[in-house]
């Protein structure tokens, strides 16, 4: 079984950027799924990497991770500058990040608009998939 | 962080002291087995006559960054840029010692080699901070949407340091350049095969461009 566990922008909105990334490894290191609102600042990103590497260990091996944002070369005018003044006034909470433990998630696919997650199970299953009799 | 807070308010007044060094920190960047190292062994040999790194087809063979000093390369006009070369490990978000085990270390180096990869993906993390360029040396052959990618090249824009992406192993059939290209339309790509040489003229034209 895989567990999925949401976290809502406001949840992680007001904490700093070391609290943001601990709350969020804590999650990972529980064998859960992190379903992330908004993103990580991109230092925030290469600082996650950064921990992750820190506490790698017999028991947790890292991280998979993938972000989904949308992409401001494909927005007309009238949707980027909405979006500008939803960051200022909300925070940057668009997009979606996803956070999986690595003895958990084999892989996840981005390409680019869609989100492909595939487990260790899912993968073992594929690759053991009989082949078809002639 | 101090130095790319002033790089940063300085380039807004157009104004850039790094831009004038003759003499810059190159580094290369990128995923495991992108064949970074294999790169700053074809830059050595071409312009110094030795190789600088040891490669494999084990990923992480790279766990310290390396530094080749007074590096210089000529253009076509008898242009000169010398930079040191800074050749670090693979930036990765996952490290399992198993994986080594597969490629038939024994239990003890393989652990010893995950430990090591561990800590050279956070002094390549660290030294983000100290590069005046940087190559992004990228498999071609492999999927270029991977957060890691879209991580090291969206650390070094916040930081105002200049990008050229490499597209390494297009001598393999698989390459697919335009995927790159697709990927990161902002950036200059330039499609090479380190190991056999392949269009490194370009790649060196494009260097010059670089450190401007």
């Amino acid at each position: 079984m895989v567990t999925f566990q949401f976290v809502p922008f406001h949840d992680i909105d007001g904490l700093s950027s070391a609290k943001r990334i601990n709350k969020l490894l804590n999650i990972v290191k529980e064998d859960k799924i992190v379903i992330m609102e908004g993103r990580l600042r991109r230092e925030e990103e290469a600082d996650l990497i950064e921990i992750t590497m820190e506490e790698i260990g017999p028991k947790f091996k890292g991280v998979e991770l993938s972000v989904i944002y949308p992409d401001k070369n494909k927005q007309d005018l009238k949707q980027r500058v909405k979006g500008t003044f939803a960051n200022i006034l909300l925070g940057d909470r668009q997009g979606m990040t996803i956070i999986g433990p690595a003895s958990i998630v084999n892989k996840i696919e981005k390409n680019p608009d869609k989100i492909e997650l595939f487990t260790k199970e899912s993968t073992k299953r594929y690759r053991a998939k009989p082949k078809k009799k002639r | 962080m101090v130095k790319s807070f002033f790089r940063n308010i300085l380039s807004r007044f157009k104004f850039n002291p790094f831009a004038r060094k003759s003499h810059v920190k190159l580094g290369l960047y990128g995923p495991p087995n992108g064949g970074k190292s294999t790169l700053a062994n074809r830059i050595c040999q071409d312009w110094l006559g030795e190789d600088m790194s040891t490669v494999s087809h084990v990923a992480h063979e790279t766990r310290e960054i390396n530094i080749k000093e007074q590096v210089s390369i000529k253009n076509k006009k008898g242009k000169e840029l010398t930079f040191s070369l800074v050749d670090t490990p693979g930036i990765a978000t996952k490290i399992d010692y198993e994986d080594f085990l597969k490629k038939g270390m024994n239990k003890n180096a393989a652990k010893t080699r995950a430990k090591e990869a561990t800590k050279g993906v956070i002094d390549a993390i660290k030294w983000l901070d100290n590069m005046d360029s940087v190559v992004v040396v990228l498999d071609s052959t492999k999927d270029p949407y991977s957060q890691v990618n879209i991580t090291i090249i969206g650390n070094l824009q916040a930081r105002n340091i200049p990008v050229l992406i490499a597209a390494n192993k297009m001598d393999l059939k698989k390459s697919n350049m335009d995927v790159i290209k697709a990927a990161f339309p902002q950036y200059e790509v330039v499609g090479i095969s380190a190991k056999y040489g392949k269009n490194v003229e370009d790649f060196y034209e494009q260097l010059f461009k670089l450190a401007k």
